[in-house]
């Protein structure tokens, strides 16, 4: 069973997104939460970070996150989904365990 | 409630140096509850976490408590598995040789002392978090 990592520091303060996603195994999933969504922004440096990781991972953007720093869906860098709260929850539902990279 | 308590893998994830914040301290002694609760125990030193091993730890200049000494009685509590990332080690200049000799007595080997210490590969640490029921990290 697959394990959610989730990220809530930016990659530009922090190393907590790349060290994320040093450590994904298949399959497993990783949520930008709080500041570490502006690191999934289009056009920004982490991009290519970001689609480098595994491919058979998913990363998402917690959506509340993301509109309060004045960002939408569009803004998005390809390849990133979107998710509420209750995405969240599926998220969490969906994997054995959650990792927190603080 | 059945009763029956289920024995449960617990991973503890430490990625910060010690003595700057609290988190070093908290984790440890989080994980004493959770060795007291007879949980399986690992701890993970991942990134600045391997600098939470490092011997010679002196902080009377700082006005801290030098919690480091706690670690090597760590198997007396049953915790015996202490994974350190080889890669956050080289990256910072470290070899194993640079942390606290911590060791703990196998009761069915005749008490022999054995290492705690176990450096392993990213791609160890990887499927030690995959094999976790629980991942706490700090």
């Amino acid at each position: 069973m697959p394990t959610l990592h989730t990220v809530n520091k930016s990659p530009y303060e922090r190393s907590s997104l790349r060290s994320c996603l040093d450590h994904l195994a298949e399959g497993d999933s990783v949520l930008m939460m709080e500041d570490a969504v502006v690191g999934a922004r289009r056009g920004g440096k982490f991009v290519e970070v970001l689609k480098a990781a595994r491919p058979s991972c998913t990363v998402s953007v917690l959506a509340p996150d993301l509109a309060a720093r004045g960002m939408k869906a569009d803004d998005l860098a390809e390849g990133i989904a979107l998710v509420d709260y209750g995405g969240f929850v599926d998220l969490a539902v969906a994997n054995a365990r959650v990792c927190a990279w603080l | 409630m059945t009763g029956q308590s289920k024995r449960k893998k617990f991973l503890y994830i430490n990625r910060r140096a010690p003595h700057g914040t609290i988190y070093a301290l908290e984790s440890l002694e989080v994980v004493l509850i959770g060795a007291a609760f007879e949980q399986d125990v690992s701890l993970a030193f991942i990134d600045d976490g391997v600098y939470q091993l490092m011997a010679g730890q002196d902080t009377s200049g700082i006005g801290v408590k030098n919690f480091s000494k706690t670690y090597r009685a760590l198997g007396d509590y049953e915790v015996r598995k202490l994974y350190v990332e080889r890669e956050s080690l080289a990256e910072r200049g470290l070899t194993v040789e640079d942390l606290m000799p911590i060791s703990f007595e196998d009761e069915e080997d005749d008490y022999a002392e054995k290492p705690s210490i176990l450096v392993a590969d990213r791609s160890e640490m990887v499927r030690l978090i995959a094999e976790q029921d629980v991942v706490l990290s700090f």
